[in-house]
Parts: C-alpha cells; structure tokens; sequence
C-alpha cells in the first residue's frame, strides 16, 4: 500500500500551498502558547456542554468528543468539483427516492435489480403513491467523502436518514476564531456560521402548500439520546421549538402543539427520529417517542417531515453501488464523485474473493450504521478475522467489502506532539426549493495511530474545516 | 410556548432557587447552633430544620443520631436525599439541558459550570469548617445565574416562567426559615429584648439578607414581630412573602392564557391578604399556624400552576 497522501505535506515534505500561512504561523507560534489555547479548547467545550452520550455505555453518561486546533484545509478549486459532485449525486438521489415511490422507471428500467429495491427492509411500502412538498426526500445529506490521492475523492456513504454532526462544524469554526483570529486574518477562508439560517430557509420552502408563514419545529428523541446538544443547539440557532414526541398531537390529520396558550398548529417537521419511531399507529407499537396519528397526517399532506419517511432505502449499502447508475439515469450525466470501488458479498464471486483478501479489506454490514458491524482488515487481530468470516459466511448478502482505501492524513495534536492522522468529511447537503450547502463539512479525524475508523462513537476527533476563497 | 418548555424553566428556577435557600437555612442553623449564648442545644437546632423539611425520618434512617457535621453532609452533598444542594443543582441543570434551546448560552454555561463544580465536591467531600464557604458559595452561584438571566434573557414568556418558578419557591422558603426558627426560638419567647434573642434572630435576618434592612426600616432592638412584620408583610423586602406574591401575582396576568381564571383567582386572593393583613391579625392567629397555612396555600398555587400552564390535556 502506498503512503497516505496528507493534506499538509508533500510527498517530498515540502509544505503544500494551500498549507503555507497555516504553517507559517504554526512555526511562529511558541508550543506554550499553543498547548494553552488546546488546554483552553478543552474547558470550553466541557463549559458549553458540548458533549455527546455513547451507547452502551451507564445511561446518562457524557462524553467530549475531541477537538484537534490543526484545520483541514481545501484548496478552492477542490471545493468547487466536490460542491458540484454533491449537487449531482443528491438531486440523483432524490430522484430516486421519488421514482421508487411512484412509477419506479428506473426499475422498469432494468437499471437496478427490482428486488434490490422492493425487497430491501428499508423500502417502505407505506410510502408508494405519497406525494411530498417539491419531490423532495431528502433534505438534509450528509455524504461522507474521503480523498485518496491528489484530486482523488471517493464517497463513502449517504446519509440521507438523520444525518448529524453538523453542529460540530459549527462549534469548531467558533472555537477556532476565538482561539485563533490572527488565523482568519491571514488568508480568506469561507464562512459556515449562516448554516442555521440556510436550514431554517430549507425547511420553510418545503412546507405543504397554502402555509403562509409555516411553524417548523425539531422533533428530538429527548435529552438521553446522543445527538441531543445538536438538536437543542440547531432550534436554538433557527430560533424554532424543540419539541419531544409528547409535546405534539393530532387531531383530525393536522398536527398540534401543546402550549402555555393552548394548541398551536405545526406545518414542518425536522425531525431527528428515526423512521420506526415516527408514529406508533403506523410503525413501531411500542415508541413512546413519536407521535400518534403523524403519518396519517403526513400522507394526508398535512405536514412535512424532513426528511421524509423511507429515506433509508437510498442510503443503504446495498444501494451504494448503484448511486452512479442513478446519476447517469436521472440526470443524464456522468458522476462527478466516485464511488469507492465495492463487492457485493451476496454474489458468489465476489465473496470468494472477499474471503481470500479478508486481511486487506474493510468490510460492512448492509443495515449498519455508525461503524459497529465492521471489520478494518489491516489492523484487526487475525482472531477478529476469524470471528467476522464467520459472521460473513452466516449471511453474505448482509456484507458489502471495500479496498482499504489509504485515507489522507492531517497533522494532528496526540500525546507524543503533532503527528499524521487519518480524516474524512462530511459535507452537508440540503435540498427544497434549491439545492444549498455551505462550504466544507465536518471533517472527523481518527485519533488513533493507523486507525481509518473516524466515527465519534469509536473514539474519533474532529476539526475545524476551511475551504479557502482564492 | 411549549407546555414543557415552560415546564422545564419554570422547575429549573425552582430548583436554583431551591438550593440557595437550603443554603441559606443551613447556614443560620449553623451559626445559631456555634452561639454561645444558645438557650437550647445545637441538637434541637438541627433537629427542628430537618423536621420543616419533612426530613427527620430519611435522615433518622440512613444517619442516625443528629451532628450538625451529619445533617450538613446530608443537606448538602447527599446524592441520595432528594432535597439535597446537590439534587436541587443537578435537577437544575437537568432541566435547564432539557430547554438549552430556549435560555441563553451563558444561562446553560453557568448552570452546567455550577454542577460539574458541586459534582467535584461530592468526590472530594466537605469537611465542617468548610460549610460556611460552601454556602456562600452556593449563593453566590444562584446570584449569578439570576443576574445572568436578568442581563442575558428575552424578557418574553420565558423569562416569566422562571420567575415564577423562582418566587413560588421563595415564597415557600422564606415561610420556611422563618418557621423554624419560631419552632426553636419559641422556648425564649419571654426573653424578648435579651442577648441571646438578638443574637438568635440576628442569625434569622442574616440568614435571609435581611439583617440591614431591618436596622434601616425599624432603628430600634430586634423583636420577633418585628421581624415577623419584615419577612412577611413588607412588600420591599426582596424575600418577603409580600414581595414574592407581588411578583407571583404579576407574573400569572403577564402570562394569562386561555386556562389561567382561577389561577389569577387563587394569586389574587393571597396577594391581598398580604397587601392588606397586618401583623397584629397574624399574631392572633399564631404566627406557626399562620404560615403553616401559608404553605398550604403555595402548595396549592403550585398546583394549579401544573395543571394551567404544563398538563393541558385540550385534544
């Protein structure tokens, strides 16, 4: 495998353009003064709360996730092919999403397996023949990206359920410019902070027709669940309510909150539950979380849900590898983005093959999400190989496998001083009546030497992400 | 505004207002109980605080015999006693992570900065000749987050269900503290005018900010109506029954809605009887029996306030 390409440094270990000002500055700068700012990071972010809840872990329990003060930087012009090949693959997306609940063309079309797609358990069937506010599914996105080489992205998945993390980009860019706002003089670096204001935008333009002013509000799972500090910090940012399952009713297909003043009428639901939770009428009986009657409401036309139900089936892994057929079919173009080369686990040859290269392979489970059904083949014991072949060979058609890519690196703060460290990012898409997003992302760094796993949940830092204007 | 939004605040303001006066109370018995001209034992001191808060049998059970160390580690840091400084922050906290996006960011921060504070100080623990520091700082916390509320917040809906909050408890609390101490002081009743009377509801004055108001209202020896007249009936006494109901009052026509008629009622009806009561009415009465129907009252308007504001049930 050849060395990872680092954002930073040049193969040679010259520093990269885009890197210059950074590095001079970096150089400048006594390492005391830095080691304060990173101390005064930390009591911040435990000031401010900024934390999330693990799962499995003692209920309650919260943690920070890190913050790493060395940006990752995108040269303009890079910016300028990703927010084009994100553009492309989210309206193909929606697409999709609209065509397989409605007249499904592009399986007449023989494009994409029909089983793929009808017998998939994310394909909801409650959704065929709903129509939503502008054909659109999923209004926020989040598509993780990950570079390889120069000019080289790849796509690593869609999120197109609950996306999060975008309130992470947002305090990182706050923490930096309190930090640091010599570093914001020196160069022009693009905004992210008008997020909020974009979203809210987003939301209002997709509310049922005939709303004059909609009443949008957040529907959160309650202050247990890990992405709470998000879902109160982005109603605070929009200025609209953060609402629990219990603070909503419905009466006669129209959706209500409960008020100091009485009962007042919701026209938009940003919800951050998942589907199976929504409505306990029509999906899981025992929530207690969502909301009785909402999706009667919501096929009525009543109310809109972003995103809306039966997203899952876009973003799911098994989708994955057709993403690029969906680009060439809906939008008559070829992609922009790559995909991640994949195999399929559920064809025979590629498992024979997966099964071969297991120790140079990542594999992952179809119906997984946030990094816990996977095998990182480089840098797992031969005896975590042995348990997942078996796992594998349990039920292939639940795996898809992909090359290890070498994900860059970027200098990073760890114990022994500043050393190369794997990252992602995860640009945030939104969709209605246009599509908008800011520039950048979330960029996630895996704090472990040689680790490729970014995710929160799996000890994974993050850091602030700068798309330069010029 | 949403029911449990205003729920959350209201409860959050109740709760931060709850442990300064648990402060505040545990901080007079305290100083009472070091003077040495105390007519009684420390023992009945402390005994008669845990007993106005309907605490003597959960304390009797996981404590046993009374020290003023004892009760000051259970009022104070004990994770398990619900009416702890502790659990009235952290409840404080919790319900103000409930609604972080309705306060301010400097609301939260100094709410979540308190509990990550009295959190260290329930690992490192609190020996006795600290409790003084420990309430002050307690009441230097709850300053804080009222001023920051007062300098930070929208003086919308919001803003009103915290004071709410905040005044009904006081309102409780200062009933309170002032029972108790008419619990213990009630033995030297007939040795009004005495060392040990200044003293004792000297302690009292303080303990509730008061101790300069009344040299500057009455100019004259401390005596039990006196201060009886201070706490509850002076409308500019910030910890007054009369002041609290004042705020209480304006608070449920400022908020109004289309359920509040009979709380506005209920405020209505007590506002006046401290606007207009004297304390002679009061001492006929029995100043204890008095205030124990004061509580009931609180109680009730707390009540009703769930029911009008929190529990709609209007489907």
């Amino acid at each position: 495998m050849k060395p990872a390409y680092d954002e930073m440094h040049d193969a040679a270990g010259g520093v990269r353009p885009s890197y210059q000002s950074f590095a001079d500055w970096l150089k400048s700068t006594a390492p005391e003064v830095i080691a304060r700012k990173r101390e005064e990071a930390d009591l911040t972010f435990h000031r401010v709360g900024i934390t999330f809840a693990v799962y499995g872990e003692e209920a309650g329990k919260e943690r920070l996730i890190p913050f790493d003060i060395v940006p990752r930087i995108i040269p303009a012009h890079e910016w300028k092919v990703m927010e084009a090949g994100l553009r492309q693959r989210v309206k193909a997306l929606n697409a999709f999403l609209h065509d397989i609940y409605h007249d499904q063309e592009i399986l007449k079309a023989g494009r994409i397996p029909k089983e793929q797609v009808l017998g998939n358990s994310q394909y909801r069937k409650e959704m065929a023949g709903v129509n939503v506010p502008g054909q659109v599914y999923a209004h926020i996105a989040g598509v993780d990206l990950v570079r390889a080489g120069e000019g080289e992205y790849y796509v690593l998945e869609d999120n197109l359920r609950t996306p999060s993390g975008v309130s992470y980009m947002l305090e990182d860019r706050k923490m930096m410019m309190r930090l640091f706002p010599e570093l914001f003089a020196r160069q022009a670096i693009a905004p992210v902070e008008h997020y909020p204001d974009l979203l809210l935008d987003n939301l209002r333009s997709v509310a049922p027709a005939n709303v004059a002013d909609p009443n949008v509000v957040l529907l959160t799972p309650g202050q247990f669940n890990s992405a709470y500090f998000e879902h109160a910090f982005l109603a605070q940012q929009m200025g609209i309510e953060l609402v629990e399952g219990n603070d909503l009713f419905v009466r006669e297909n129209t959706v209500y909150m409960r008020t100091t003043q009485g009962s007042k009428r919701v026209d938009v639901i940003y919800r951050r539950i998942d589907d199976d939770f929504l409505d306990p009428l029509s999906f899981r009986k025992d929530s207690v979380l969502g909301v009785p009657g909402l999706f009667s409401a919501y096929r009525a036309g009543k109310v809109t849900l972003a995103n809306a139900v039966g997203t899952g089936i876009a973003d799911d892994k098994a989708m994955y590898i057709h993403v690029p057929e969906m680009i060439r079919f809906y939008c008559g173009e070829e992609p922009i983005l790559q995909n991640v080369p994949t195999w399929e686990l559920g064809k025979s040859d590629d498992l024979k093959y997966v099964l071969d290269h297991l120790p140079e392979l990542v594999v992952k489970e179809v119906h997984g999400s946030g990094g816990y059904g996977m095998l990182v083949g480089p840098t797992a014991s031969k005896e975590e190989i042995r348990l997942f072949r078996e796992k594998i060979i349990a039920g292939p058609a639940n795996y898809i496998a992909q090359p290890t890519l070498s994900l860059s690196t970027c200098p990073t703060f760890v114990d022994s001083g500043v050393a190369p460290r794997h990252i992602d990012l995860r640009p945030f898409v939104l969709s209605g009546k246009d599509i908008t997003m800011v520039p950048g992302g979330l960029t996630r760094v895996a704090l472990k030497q040689g680790s490729l796993v970014v995710n929160s949940s799996q000890g994974g830092g993050t850091k602030d992400t700068w798309v330069l204007e010029n | 505004m949403l029911s449990s939004t205003a729920d959350h605040l209201y409860w959050m303001a109740r709760s931060m207002e709850r442990a300064e006066n648990t402060a505040r109370m545990l901080d007079v018995t305290y100083r009472m109980s070091l003077l040495k001209h105390s007519t009684v034992g420390p023992f009945h001191e402390w005994a008669a605080m845990l007993s106005i808060s309907g605490l003597h049998y959960d304390y009797a059970d996981r404590y046993g015999e009374i020290t003023a160390d004892k009760v000051i580690r259970f009022m104070a840091l004990d994770e398990e006693n619900p009416a702890s400084i502790y659990n009235s922050l952290a409840n404080a906290r919790e319900n103000a992570r409930a609604v972080r996006g309705t306060i301010t960011s400097e609301m939260w921060e100094a709410l979540n900065h308190t509990w990550l504070e009295i959190r260290d100080m329930s690992t490192r623990g609190l020996g006795e000749e600290n409790a003084s520091r420990f309430f002050e700082w307690v009441k230097e916390r709850s300053h804080l987050s009222r001023g920051i509320t007062y300098g930070t917040l929208l003086q919308d809906d919001a803003f009103r269900f915290l004071r709410l909050g905040t005044f009904l408890e006081r309102a409780d609390n200062t009933a309170r503290i002032l029972d108790v101490k008419y619990h213990v002081l009630l033995p030297s009743l007939d040795d009004i005018g005495g060392a040990a009377d200044y003293y004792q509801w000297g302690a009292l004055l303080r303990s509730v900010s008061a101790f300069e108001s009344y040299r500057k209202v009455y100019r004259d020896l401390i005596t039990p109506k006196r201060v009886a007249e201070l706490l509850v009936l002076r409308a500019d006494m910030p910890r007054s029954l009369a002041a609290c109901l004042n705020e209480v009052n304006r608070l449920v026509h400022e908020i109004n809605g289309p359920r509040s008629g009979e709380l506005i009622r209920r405020c209505g009806l007590l506002h006046a009887g401290l606007r207009f009561g004297t304390v002679d009415e009061i001492f006929s009465l029995g100043l204890h029996e008095y205030l124990t129907g004061f509580l009931v009252r609180i109680h009730e308007l707390g009540e009703l306030i769930n029911t009008t504001y929190f529990w709609s049930t209007d489907e």
